[in-house]
Protein backbone atom coordinates (compact mmCIF):
# COMPACT_ATOMS: atom_id res chain seq x y z
CA UNK A 1 0.00 0.00 0.00
CA UNK A 2 2.90 2.65 1.08
CA UNK A 3 6.14 2.18 -0.86
CA UNK A 4 9.56 3.83 0.33
CA UNK A 5 12.59 3.76 -1.43
CA UNK A 6 15.59 5.30 -0.60
CA UNK A 7 13.74 8.50 0.42
CA UNK A 8 15.71 11.21 1.74
CA UNK A 9 15.01 14.63 2.59
CA UNK A 10 18.16 17.29 2.80
CA UNK A 11 16.71 20.45 4.38
CA UNK A 12 19.18 23.87 3.81
CA UNK A 13 22.20 22.11 6.23
CA UNK A 14 20.74 18.71 8.01
CA UNK A 15 19.72 15.56 6.46
CA UNK A 16 16.34 15.25 8.13
CA UNK A 17 15.36 12.25 6.79
CA UNK A 18 18.64 9.56 5.24
CA UNK A 19 17.69 6.86 2.52
CA UNK A 20 14.77 5.03 4.37
CA UNK A 21 13.00 2.23 2.35
CA UNK A 22 10.22 0.17 3.85
CA UNK A 23 6.86 -0.59 3.16
CA UNK A 24 3.29 -1.20 4.37
CA UNK A 25 0.84 -3.34 3.69
CA UNK A 26 -2.70 -3.02 2.98
CA UNK A 27 -5.15 -2.96 6.22
CA UNK A 28 -2.03 -3.16 9.12
CA UNK A 29 -1.20 -0.26 11.87
CA UNK A 30 2.50 0.90 11.60
CA UNK A 31 4.22 2.58 14.25
CA UNK A 32 6.51 5.17 13.51
CA UNK A 33 8.94 5.27 16.50
CA UNK A 34 11.76 7.43 17.40
CA UNK A 35 12.75 10.80 19.42
CA UNK A 36 12.08 13.71 18.49
CA UNK A 37 14.07 14.73 15.70
CA UNK A 38 14.52 11.45 13.93
CA UNK A 39 12.57 12.61 10.69
CA UNK A 40 9.43 10.85 11.08
CA UNK A 41 7.34 14.19 10.59
CA UNK A 42 9.49 15.13 7.36
CA UNK A 43 8.68 11.00 6.78
CA UNK A 44 5.38 11.65 6.87
CA UNK A 45 5.51 14.99 5.50
CA UNK A 46 6.54 13.43 2.58
CA UNK A 47 4.31 10.84 1.95
CA UNK A 48 1.48 13.49 2.23
CA UNK A 49 3.01 15.49 -0.40
CA UNK A 50 3.46 18.02 1.69
CA UNK A 51 7.01 17.64 1.29
CA UNK A 52 8.93 16.70 -1.91
CA UNK A 53 12.12 14.01 -1.41
CA UNK A 54 15.40 15.42 -1.84
CA UNK A 55 15.91 11.95 -3.53
CA UNK A 56 14.44 8.56 -3.64
CA UNK A 57 10.82 7.33 -4.11
CA UNK A 58 7.96 7.34 -2.13
CA UNK A 59 4.07 6.31 -3.46
CA UNK A 60 1.21 5.37 -1.99
CA UNK A 61 -1.29 2.95 -3.08
CA UNK A 62 0.67 2.67 -6.45
CA UNK A 63 0.86 6.52 -7.02
CA UNK A 64 3.99 8.10 -6.47
CA UNK A 65 3.88 11.19 -4.53
CA UNK A 66 5.91 13.09 -7.22
CA UNK A 67 4.03 12.82 -9.97
CA UNK A 68 0.93 11.99 -9.10
CA UNK A 69 0.26 14.13 -6.23
CA UNK A 70 -3.52 14.71 -6.49
CA UNK A 71 -4.58 11.11 -6.22
CA UNK A 72 -2.14 10.43 -3.30
CA UNK A 73 -3.52 13.10 -1.79
CA UNK A 74 -7.38 11.74 -2.11
CA UNK A 75 -6.44 8.83 -0.34
CA UNK A 76 -4.40 9.66 2.30
CA UNK A 77 -5.99 11.12 5.74
CA UNK A 78 -3.43 12.93 7.21
CA UNK A 79 -3.19 14.41 11.41
CA UNK A 80 -0.38 16.86 11.75
CA UNK A 81 1.45 16.72 14.89
CA UNK A 82 -1.03 19.99 15.49
CA UNK A 83 -4.51 19.42 14.91
CA UNK A 84 -4.82 21.71 11.66
CA UNK A 85 -8.27 23.26 13.09
CA UNK A 86 -9.63 26.86 12.47
CA UNK A 87 -10.73 27.93 15.52
CA UNK A 88 -13.46 30.03 14.22
CA UNK A 89 -15.51 27.78 13.23
CA UNK A 90 -17.89 25.54 14.56
CA UNK A 91 -17.14 21.22 14.32
CA UNK A 92 -19.63 20.55 11.92
CA UNK A 93 -18.94 23.15 9.91
CA UNK A 94 -15.54 22.82 9.70
CA UNK A 95 -15.68 18.92 9.15
CA UNK A 96 -18.21 20.08 6.37
CA UNK A 97 -15.52 21.86 5.00
CA UNK A 98 -12.83 19.68 4.93
CA UNK A 99 -15.01 16.63 3.87
CA UNK A 100 -15.88 18.99 0.53
CA UNK A 101 -12.38 19.90 -0.25
CA UNK A 102 -11.43 16.36 0.15
CA UNK A 103 -14.11 16.04 -2.63
CA UNK A 104 -17.11 14.72 -1.02
CA UNK A 105 -20.15 15.76 -3.10
CA UNK A 106 -22.43 17.75 -0.95
CA UNK A 107 -25.31 15.65 -1.16
CA UNK A 108 -23.44 12.86 1.16
CA UNK A 109 -22.01 15.38 3.15
CA UNK A 110 -24.07 15.93 5.72
CA UNK A 111 -24.12 12.05 6.11
CA UNK A 112 -20.51 11.55 6.21
CA UNK A 113 -20.32 14.47 8.92
CA UNK A 114 -22.62 12.67 11.08
CA UNK A 115 -20.69 9.18 10.40
CA UNK A 116 -17.16 10.31 11.43
CA UNK A 117 -18.44 12.38 14.81
CA UNK A 118 -20.28 9.99 15.71
CA UNK A 119 -17.38 7.46 15.41
CA UNK A 120 -14.99 10.09 17.29
CA UNK A 121 -17.37 10.96 20.05
CA UNK A 122 -18.30 14.19 18.93
CA UNK A 123 -21.76 14.10 19.25
CA UNK A 124 -21.84 17.07 22.26
CA UNK A 125 -19.65 19.41 20.83
CA UNK A 126 -20.94 19.33 17.23
CA UNK A 127 -22.43 23.05 17.42
CA UNK A 128 -19.61 24.19 19.56
CA UNK A 129 -17.05 26.28 18.03
CA UNK A 130 -13.25 24.52 17.87
CA UNK A 131 -11.55 27.56 19.58
CA UNK A 132 -13.31 27.04 23.05
CA UNK A 133 -12.71 22.99 22.82
CA UNK A 134 -10.48 20.96 25.22
CA UNK A 135 -7.53 19.70 23.77
CA UNK A 136 -8.87 16.52 23.61
CA UNK A 137 -11.65 16.77 21.82
CA UNK A 138 -9.65 19.20 19.60
CA UNK A 139 -7.40 16.16 18.81
CA UNK A 140 -10.95 13.96 18.09
CA UNK A 141 -11.85 16.77 15.69
CA UNK A 142 -8.68 16.17 14.30
CA UNK A 143 -8.86 12.35 14.06
CA UNK A 144 -12.31 13.22 12.36
CA UNK A 145 -11.02 15.27 9.77
CA UNK A 146 -8.30 12.94 8.64
CA UNK A 147 -11.13 10.30 8.15
CA UNK A 148 -13.52 12.16 7.04
CA UNK A 149 -13.04 11.03 3.07
CA UNK A 150 -12.68 7.72 4.15
CA UNK A 151 -9.28 7.39 3.05
CA UNK A 152 -7.66 4.36 2.17
CA UNK A 153 -4.43 5.14 4.35
CA UNK A 154 -4.32 7.39 7.31
CA UNK A 155 -1.27 9.21 8.55
CA UNK A 156 -1.05 10.16 12.21
CA UNK A 157 1.16 12.41 13.41
CA UNK A 158 1.58 11.75 17.64
CA UNK A 159 -2.54 11.57 17.58
CA UNK A 160 -2.24 10.67 21.23
CA UNK A 161 0.02 13.98 22.47
CA UNK A 162 -1.26 16.02 25.05
CA UNK A 163 -3.99 13.12 26.04
CA UNK A 164 -4.80 12.04 29.39
CA UNK A 165 -4.61 8.13 29.79
CA UNK A 166 -8.45 8.17 29.45
CA UNK A 167 -8.70 9.68 26.22
CA UNK A 168 -5.51 7.94 24.89
CA UNK A 169 -7.30 4.78 25.53
CA UNK A 170 -10.61 5.86 23.86
CA UNK A 171 -8.01 6.91 20.85
CA UNK A 172 -6.39 3.74 20.65
CA UNK A 173 -9.93 1.80 20.59
CA UNK A 174 -10.79 3.74 17.65
CA UNK A 175 -7.62 3.45 15.21
CA UNK A 176 -7.95 -0.68 16.32
CA UNK A 177 -11.42 0.39 15.16
CA UNK A 178 -10.38 1.67 11.92
CA UNK A 179 -7.74 -0.93 11.39
CA UNK A 180 -8.40 -3.42 8.71
CA UNK A 181 -10.19 -1.13 5.98
CA UNK A 182 -7.38 1.60 6.23
CA UNK A 183 -3.91 1.08 6.41
CA UNK A 184 -2.64 3.15 9.40
CA UNK A 185 0.93 5.27 10.11
CA UNK A 186 1.57 6.51 13.14
CA UNK A 187 4.11 7.83 14.67
CA UNK A 188 4.84 7.90 18.45
CA UNK A 189 7.86 8.12 21.01
CA UNK A 190 5.37 6.75 23.25
CA UNK A 191 6.37 2.98 23.58
CA UNK A 192 3.18 1.55 24.77
CA UNK A 193 1.16 3.03 22.28
CA UNK A 194 3.14 0.77 19.55
CA UNK A 195 2.94 -1.86 21.72
CA UNK A 196 -0.93 -1.48 22.16
CA UNK A 197 -2.17 -0.57 18.76
CA UNK A 198 0.54 -1.35 16.00
CA UNK A 199 1.04 -4.00 14.36
CA UNK A 200 4.38 -3.83 13.08
CA UNK A 201 7.13 -0.87 14.54
CA UNK A 202 9.83 1.01 11.82
CA UNK A 203 11.94 2.70 14.22
CA UNK A 204 14.06 5.18 12.98
CA UNK A 205 17.11 7.69 14.71
CA UNK A 206 18.71 10.55 13.00
CA UNK A 207 16.96 9.93 10.25
CA UNK A 208 18.11 6.55 9.75
CA UNK A 209 16.57 3.58 9.76
CA UNK A 210 17.33 1.43 12.95
CA UNK A 211 14.68 -1.66 13.07
CA UNK A 212 11.19 -2.96 11.30
CA UNK A 213 9.43 -5.49 12.84
CA UNK A 214 6.59 -7.25 14.41
CA UNK A 215 5.36 -5.81 17.43
CA UNK A 216 4.89 -9.34 18.97
CA UNK A 217 8.57 -10.01 17.64
CA UNK A 218 9.75 -6.97 19.83
CA UNK A 219 7.51 -7.58 22.18
CA UNK A 220 8.25 -11.07 22.60
CA UNK A 221 11.61 -10.27 23.65
CA UNK A 222 10.91 -7.24 26.00
CA UNK A 223 8.52 -9.49 27.68
CA UNK A 224 11.33 -11.97 29.75
CA UNK A 225 11.85 -14.14 26.95
CA UNK A 226 15.91 -13.63 26.46
CA UNK A 227 18.02 -13.73 23.23
CA UNK A 228 21.68 -14.75 24.49
CA UNK A 229 24.88 -14.74 22.55
CA UNK A 230 27.35 -17.98 22.70
CA UNK A 231 30.74 -17.77 21.77
CA UNK A 232 31.93 -21.64 21.82
CA UNK A 233 35.52 -22.60 21.37
CA UNK A 234 37.52 -25.60 21.12
CA UNK A 235 40.88 -26.49 22.30
CA UNK A 236 41.37 -28.46 19.00
CA UNK A 237 40.78 -25.52 16.69
CA UNK A 238 37.39 -26.75 14.90
CA UNK A 239 34.74 -27.30 16.73
CA UNK A 240 31.39 -29.05 14.57
CA UNK A 241 29.07 -26.51 14.05
CA UNK A 242 26.03 -28.99 13.56
CA UNK A 243 27.20 -30.85 16.99
CA UNK A 244 27.16 -27.77 18.94
CA UNK A 245 23.81 -26.65 17.55
CA UNK A 246 22.18 -30.08 18.81
CA UNK A 247 24.24 -29.75 22.00
CA UNK A 248 22.36 -26.05 22.51
CA UNK A 249 19.19 -27.11 21.04
CA UNK A 250 17.78 -29.67 23.74
CA UNK A 251 19.04 -27.70 27.02
CA UNK A 252 15.84 -27.12 28.54
CA UNK A 253 14.15 -23.74 27.78
CA UNK A 254 15.44 -23.06 24.53
CA UNK A 255 13.16 -21.84 22.03
CA UNK A 256 15.62 -21.34 18.89
CA UNK A 257 19.08 -21.53 17.98
CA UNK A 258 20.68 -19.62 15.06
CA UNK A 259 24.75 -19.90 14.16
CA UNK A 260 25.44 -16.68 13.43
CA UNK A 261 29.25 -16.25 12.47
CA UNK A 262 32.09 -18.32 12.37
CA UNK A 263 35.94 -16.88 12.65
CA UNK A 264 39.16 -18.54 13.77
CA UNK A 265 37.50 -21.97 14.87
CA UNK A 266 35.00 -19.93 17.20
CA UNK A 267 31.60 -20.03 16.81
CA UNK A 268 28.64 -17.65 17.53
CA UNK A 269 25.05 -18.78 18.08
CA UNK A 270 22.35 -16.95 19.18
CA UNK A 271 20.34 -18.80 21.62
CA UNK A 272 16.60 -17.80 22.04
CA UNK A 273 14.75 -18.78 25.45
CA UNK A 274 11.18 -19.74 25.93
CA UNK A 275 9.04 -16.93 27.84
CA UNK A 276 10.19 -16.38 31.52
CA UNK A 277 12.96 -19.10 31.37
CA UNK A 278 16.58 -18.43 32.49
CA UNK A 279 18.29 -20.16 30.11
CA UNK A 280 22.29 -18.89 30.95
CA UNK A 281 23.34 -20.83 33.74
CA UNK A 282 22.68 -24.21 31.90
CA UNK A 283 24.07 -22.94 28.44
CA UNK A 284 27.33 -22.62 29.97
CA UNK A 285 27.18 -25.61 31.69
CA UNK A 286 26.36 -27.37 28.63
CA UNK A 287 29.05 -26.22 26.78
CA UNK A 288 31.79 -26.43 29.10
CA UNK A 289 30.65 -29.99 29.98
CA UNK A 290 30.97 -30.91 26.23
CA UNK A 291 34.97 -30.03 26.38
CA UNK A 292 34.63 -26.89 24.54
CA UNK A 293 35.46 -23.30 25.86
CA UNK A 294 32.62 -21.07 26.55
CA UNK A 295 34.52 -17.48 25.67
CA UNK A 296 31.45 -15.11 25.66
CA UNK A 297 27.74 -15.36 26.86
CA UNK A 298 26.19 -12.27 26.96
CA UNK A 299 22.30 -11.09 26.53
CA UNK A 300 21.12 -10.29 22.97
CA UNK A 301 17.91 -8.76 21.41
CA UNK A 302 16.49 -4.96 21.79
CA UNK A 303 13.46 -4.39 23.63
CA UNK A 304 11.37 -1.63 22.51
CA UNK A 305 12.43 0.09 25.61
CA UNK A 306 16.28 -0.65 25.15
CA UNK A 307 16.40 0.56 21.62
CA UNK A 308 14.44 3.73 22.75
CA UNK A 309 16.47 4.28 25.58
CA UNK A 310 18.93 4.15 23.27
CA UNK A 311 17.75 6.38 21.02
CA UNK A 312 17.22 9.06 23.50
CA UNK A 313 20.39 8.33 24.85
CA UNK A 314 21.92 8.98 21.60
CA UNK A 315 19.99 12.28 21.43
CA UNK A 316 20.74 13.78 25.02
CA UNK A 317 24.83 12.95 24.91
CA UNK A 318 24.96 13.81 21.42
CA UNK A 319 27.27 16.38 22.14
CA UNK A 320 29.50 13.76 24.20
CA UNK A 321 30.72 12.63 21.11
CA UNK A 322 29.51 8.77 20.06
CA UNK A 323 27.14 7.86 22.56
CA UNK A 324 27.24 4.23 23.77
CA UNK A 325 26.63 2.11 20.71
CA UNK A 326 26.33 -0.81 23.27
CA UNK A 327 22.82 -2.41 23.97
CA UNK A 328 23.83 -4.46 26.96
CA UNK A 329 24.77 -2.02 29.22
CA UNK A 330 20.80 -1.04 29.38
CA UNK A 331 19.41 -4.83 29.81
CA UNK A 332 19.77 -5.77 33.46
CA UNK B 1 -14.06 26.04 -9.32
CA UNK B 2 -15.51 23.91 -6.96
CA UNK B 3 -12.52 24.21 -4.41
CA UNK B 4 -12.36 27.71 -5.55
CA UNK B 5 -15.75 28.84 -4.28
CA UNK B 6 -15.24 26.39 -1.33
CA UNK B 7 -12.41 28.18 -0.38
CA UNK B 8 -13.79 31.69 -1.22
CA UNK B 9 -16.99 31.19 0.95
CA UNK B 10 -14.76 30.17 3.82
CA UNK B 11 -12.58 32.96 3.98
CA UNK B 12 -15.40 35.55 3.40
CA UNK B 13 -17.28 33.85 6.48
CA UNK B 14 -13.84 33.81 8.34
CA UNK B 15 -13.86 38.02 7.93
CA UNK B 16 -17.30 37.98 9.86
CA UNK B 17 -16.19 35.41 12.62
CA UNK B 18 -13.70 37.45 13.72
CA UNK B 19 -14.06 41.24 13.97
CA UNK B 20 -12.07 42.01 10.67
CA UNK B 21 -15.00 42.19 8.62
CA UNK B 22 -16.96 44.61 10.69
CA UNK B 23 -14.30 46.62 11.71
CA UNK B 24 -12.82 47.39 7.68
CA UNK B 25 -16.89 48.05 6.65
CA UNK B 26 -17.22 50.19 9.60
CA UNK B 27 -13.82 52.20 9.26
CA UNK B 28 -14.51 52.67 5.79
CA UNK B 29 -18.45 53.98 5.98
CA UNK B 30 -17.35 56.30 8.88
CA UNK B 31 -14.64 58.05 7.00
CA UNK B 32 -16.15 58.00 3.72
CA UNK B 33 -19.59 59.21 4.88
CA UNK B 34 -17.74 62.37 6.56
CA UNK B 35 -16.12 62.71 3.00
CA UNK B 36 -19.54 62.33 1.68
CA UNK B 37 -20.77 65.24 4.23
CA UNK B 38 -18.24 67.49 3.52
CA UNK B 39 -18.53 67.60 -0.53
CA UNK B 40 -21.86 67.82 -0.17
CA UNK B 41 -22.11 70.51 2.04
CA UNK B 42 -19.52 72.74 0.07
CA UNK B 43 -21.01 71.67 -3.09
CA UNK B 44 -24.42 73.31 -1.56
CA UNK B 45 -22.90 76.26 -0.10
CA UNK B 46 -21.65 76.72 -3.37
CA UNK B 47 -24.77 76.58 -4.83
CA UNK B 48 -26.61 79.01 -2.59
CA UNK B 49 -23.56 81.82 -3.03
CA UNK B 50 -23.91 81.34 -6.60
CA UNK B 51 -28.00 81.63 -6.13
CA UNK B 52 -27.71 85.08 -4.31
CA UNK B 53 -25.13 86.54 -6.56
CA UNK B 54 -27.35 85.99 -9.23
CA UNK B 55 -24.81 83.91 -11.25
CA UNK B 56 -26.73 80.89 -12.95
CA UNK B 57 -22.77 78.56 -12.99
CA UNK B 58 -23.43 74.92 -14.49
CA UNK B 59 -23.23 72.66 -11.15
CA UNK B 60 -22.39 69.16 -11.48
CA UNK B 61 -23.07 66.19 -8.49
CA UNK B 62 -21.01 63.94 -10.82
CA UNK B 63 -18.28 66.40 -10.93
CA UNK B 64 -18.23 68.18 -7.91
CA UNK B 65 -19.42 65.18 -5.43
CA UNK B 66 -19.44 61.83 -6.79
CA UNK B 67 -15.44 62.15 -8.92
CA UNK B 68 -13.52 63.23 -5.41
CA UNK B 69 -15.49 61.17 -3.26
CA UNK B 70 -14.91 57.74 -5.39
CA UNK B 71 -11.60 58.91 -6.15
CA UNK B 72 -11.51 59.06 -2.03
CA UNK B 73 -12.85 55.81 -1.60
CA UNK B 74 -9.54 54.51 -3.47
CA UNK B 75 -7.10 55.98 -1.14
CA UNK B 76 -9.39 54.81 2.11
CA UNK B 77 -9.24 51.26 0.50
CA UNK B 78 -5.41 51.53 0.26
CA UNK B 79 -4.93 51.69 4.01
CA UNK B 80 -8.16 48.68 4.83
CA UNK B 81 -6.68 46.43 2.40
CA UNK B 82 -3.77 45.52 4.43
CA UNK B 83 -6.19 44.63 7.14
CA UNK B 84 -7.99 42.22 4.41
CA UNK B 85 -5.18 40.47 3.28
CA UNK B 86 -2.81 40.20 6.45
CA UNK B 87 -4.29 37.19 7.57
CA UNK B 88 -5.23 34.89 4.39
CA UNK B 89 -2.10 32.76 4.14
CA UNK B 90 0.39 34.39 7.12
CA UNK B 91 -2.34 32.59 9.70
CA UNK B 92 -2.68 29.86 8.37
CA UNK B 93 1.00 29.06 8.69
CA UNK B 94 1.42 30.05 11.86
CA UNK B 95 -1.29 27.68 12.98
CA UNK B 96 -0.47 25.04 10.67
CA UNK B 97 -3.76 24.90 8.84
CA UNK B 98 -1.69 25.44 5.64
CA UNK B 99 -0.90 21.45 6.07
CA UNK B 100 -4.46 20.65 5.55
CA UNK B 101 -4.83 22.54 2.60
CA UNK B 102 -1.59 21.86 0.75
CA UNK B 103 -2.63 18.31 1.83
CA UNK B 104 -5.74 17.83 0.29
CA UNK B 105 -6.86 17.17 -3.70
CA UNK B 106 -6.96 20.48 -4.25
CA UNK B 107 -4.79 22.44 -6.81
CA UNK B 108 -2.26 25.31 -5.11
CA UNK B 109 -3.64 27.46 -8.01
CA UNK B 110 -7.57 26.76 -6.59
CA UNK B 111 -6.29 27.56 -2.83
CA UNK B 112 -4.84 31.32 -4.66
CA UNK B 113 -7.89 32.26 -6.02
CA UNK B 114 -10.20 30.96 -3.70
CA UNK B 115 -8.39 33.15 -1.19
CA UNK B 116 -7.72 35.85 -3.01
CA UNK B 117 -12.08 35.49 -4.24
CA UNK B 118 -12.83 35.66 -0.58
CA UNK B 119 -11.11 39.09 -0.52
CA UNK B 120 -12.39 40.59 -3.50
CA UNK B 121 -16.05 39.39 -1.90
CA UNK B 122 -15.25 41.23 1.48
CA UNK B 123 -14.05 44.48 -0.69
CA UNK B 124 -16.92 44.39 -2.28
CA UNK B 125 -18.87 44.66 0.61
CA UNK B 126 -17.04 47.37 1.71
CA UNK B 127 -17.34 49.49 -1.59
CA UNK B 128 -21.14 48.61 -0.50
CA UNK B 129 -21.05 50.82 2.20
CA UNK B 130 -20.50 53.90 -0.15
CA UNK B 131 -23.62 52.85 -2.43
CA UNK B 132 -25.76 54.06 0.81
CA UNK B 133 -24.59 57.82 0.65
CA UNK B 134 -24.07 57.65 -3.27
CA UNK B 135 -27.77 56.25 -3.30
CA UNK B 136 -28.76 59.50 -1.38
CA UNK B 137 -27.53 61.53 -4.38
CA UNK B 138 -29.32 59.59 -7.05
CA UNK B 139 -32.66 59.94 -4.59
CA UNK B 140 -32.55 63.58 -4.01
CA UNK B 141 -30.36 64.74 -7.67
CA UNK B 142 -29.90 63.40 -11.29
CA UNK B 143 -26.50 62.35 -11.91
CA UNK B 144 -25.66 60.40 -14.32
CA UNK B 145 -25.14 56.78 -13.81
CA UNK B 146 -22.48 56.06 -16.21
CA UNK B 147 -19.66 57.60 -15.06
CA UNK B 148 -20.43 56.35 -11.38
CA UNK B 149 -20.51 52.49 -12.34
CA UNK B 150 -17.03 53.34 -14.36
CA UNK B 151 -15.67 54.14 -11.30
CA UNK B 152 -16.83 51.56 -9.06
CA UNK B 153 -15.26 49.52 -11.76
CA UNK B 154 -12.21 50.76 -11.34
CA UNK B 155 -12.46 50.91 -7.62
CA UNK B 156 -13.08 47.42 -7.52
CA UNK B 157 -10.23 46.64 -10.08
CA UNK B 158 -7.73 48.85 -8.04
CA UNK B 159 -8.94 47.07 -4.92
CA UNK B 160 -8.61 43.33 -6.82
CA UNK B 161 -4.76 44.44 -7.80
CA UNK B 162 -4.07 45.83 -4.17
CA UNK B 163 -5.60 42.56 -2.79
CA UNK B 164 -3.66 40.01 -5.18
CA UNK B 165 -0.54 42.12 -4.07
CA UNK B 166 -1.50 41.30 -0.24
CA UNK B 167 -2.29 38.16 -0.69
CA UNK B 168 1.22 38.01 -2.13
CA UNK B 169 2.91 39.58 0.67
CA UNK B 170 1.13 37.23 3.06
CA UNK B 171 2.33 33.80 1.80
CA UNK B 172 5.88 34.85 2.23
CA UNK B 173 5.24 34.90 6.03
CA UNK B 174 3.78 33.56 9.13
CA UNK B 175 3.37 37.08 11.07
CA UNK B 176 0.47 38.82 10.02
CA UNK B 177 1.53 41.88 11.57
CA UNK B 178 4.37 41.88 9.34
CA UNK B 179 2.37 40.77 6.27
CA UNK B 180 0.07 43.51 7.12
CA UNK B 181 2.82 46.16 6.89
CA UNK B 182 4.90 45.18 4.33
CA UNK B 183 1.45 45.51 2.32
CA UNK B 184 0.96 48.80 3.28
CA UNK B 185 4.20 50.18 2.82
CA UNK B 186 4.17 48.17 -0.90
CA UNK B 187 0.94 49.83 -1.85
CA UNK B 188 1.67 53.24 -0.27
CA UNK B 189 4.90 52.97 -2.74
CA UNK B 190 2.66 51.97 -6.13
CA UNK B 191 0.36 54.77 -4.96
CA UNK B 192 3.45 57.48 -4.51
CA UNK B 193 4.86 56.53 -7.59
CA UNK B 194 3.05 59.57 -9.33
CA UNK B 195 4.24 62.04 -7.42
CA UNK B 196 7.80 61.40 -8.14
CA UNK B 197 7.32 62.42 -11.21
CA UNK B 198 4.46 64.76 -11.60
CA UNK B 199 6.84 67.19 -13.38
CA UNK B 200 8.86 65.29 -15.77
CA UNK B 201 8.40 63.91 -18.64
CA UNK B 202 11.57 61.49 -19.58
CA UNK B 203 10.28 57.97 -21.02
CA UNK B 204 12.00 56.71 -17.28
CA UNK B 205 9.71 59.03 -15.28
CA UNK B 206 6.66 58.03 -17.78
CA UNK B 207 7.41 54.09 -17.23
CA UNK B 208 6.95 55.07 -13.65
CA UNK B 209 3.84 57.05 -13.74
CA UNK B 210 2.25 54.42 -15.59
CA UNK B 211 3.04 51.83 -12.96
CA UNK B 212 1.05 54.03 -10.03
CA UNK B 213 -1.68 52.49 -8.88
CA UNK B 214 -3.69 55.87 -8.66
CA UNK B 215 -2.58 57.51 -12.22
CA UNK B 216 -5.00 54.61 -14.09
CA UNK B 217 -7.75 55.18 -11.26
CA UNK B 218 -7.97 59.28 -12.08
CA UNK B 219 -9.61 58.22 -15.72
CA UNK B 220 -11.90 55.57 -14.03
CA UNK B 221 -13.05 58.49 -11.82
CA UNK B 222 -13.86 60.99 -14.53
CA UNK B 223 -16.03 58.22 -15.49
CA UNK B 224 -13.36 57.57 -19.04
CA UNK B 225 -12.94 53.92 -19.66
CA UNK B 226 -9.96 53.37 -21.12
CA UNK B 227 -8.77 49.77 -22.60
CA UNK B 228 -5.13 50.61 -21.36
CA UNK B 229 -6.06 51.16 -17.53
CA UNK B 230 -8.16 47.81 -17.31
CA UNK B 231 -4.99 46.09 -18.86
CA UNK B 232 -3.07 47.41 -16.38
CA UNK B 233 -4.78 46.54 -13.62
CA UNK B 234 -5.79 43.17 -15.21
CA UNK B 235 -1.88 42.37 -15.62
CA UNK B 236 -1.04 43.40 -12.22
CA UNK B 237 -3.91 40.83 -10.65
CA UNK B 238 -2.15 38.59 -12.83
CA UNK B 239 0.90 39.11 -11.81
CA UNK B 240 0.38 39.19 -8.35
CA UNK B 241 -1.27 36.07 -8.01
CA UNK B 242 1.30 34.36 -10.57
CA UNK B 243 3.97 35.41 -7.92
CA UNK B 244 1.53 34.08 -5.21
CA UNK B 245 1.20 31.11 -6.90
CA UNK B 246 5.28 30.48 -7.22
CA UNK B 247 5.68 31.95 -3.47
CA UNK B 248 3.16 28.80 -2.52
CA UNK B 249 5.08 26.32 -4.20
CA UNK B 250 8.38 27.35 -2.98
CA UNK B 251 6.90 26.69 0.53
CA UNK B 252 6.82 22.92 -0.52
CA UNK B 253 10.91 22.96 -1.09
CA UNK B 254 12.17 25.30 1.76
CA UNK B 255 9.52 24.66 4.69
Amino acid sequence: MINVEGLTKRYARTVAVDNISFEVEKGTIVGFLGPNGAGKTTTMRVLTCFLPPTAGTASVAGFDVLENPMEVKKRIGYLPETPPLYPEMEVSEYLKFVGQLKGISSADIAKRVDEVAGRCALGDVRNKLIGKLSKGYRQRVGLAQAIIHNPEVLILDEPTSGLDPKQIIEIRELLKSLAGEHTIILSTHILSEVEHTCERVIIINQGKLVAIDSVANLTNRLRGAEAVAVEVESPDGHPDPSEVQQRLEVVSGVSRVVMKDSRNGRLIFEVESLQGRHIRAELARTVVNSGWSLSELRPVGLSLEDIFLQLTATEKDGDEGNAPQEVEGARK
Amino acid sequence: MKNILLICFKEFKGYFVSPIGYAVMALFGLIFGFGFYTATRDMVQLGFRAQMMGQQQPMSVNEQVIRPLLGFAGTIALFLIPMITMRLVAEEKRTGTIELLLTSPVRDIEIILGKWCGAVLLYLCVLGMSVINIAMLFMWGKPDLKPVLVAYLGLLLQGGCLLAIGTFVSTTTRNQIVAGGVTFFVCLLLWLLSWFTAFESTAFSQVINYLSIVTHMENFSKGVLDSKDVIFYLSMIFFSLFLTSRSMESLRWRA
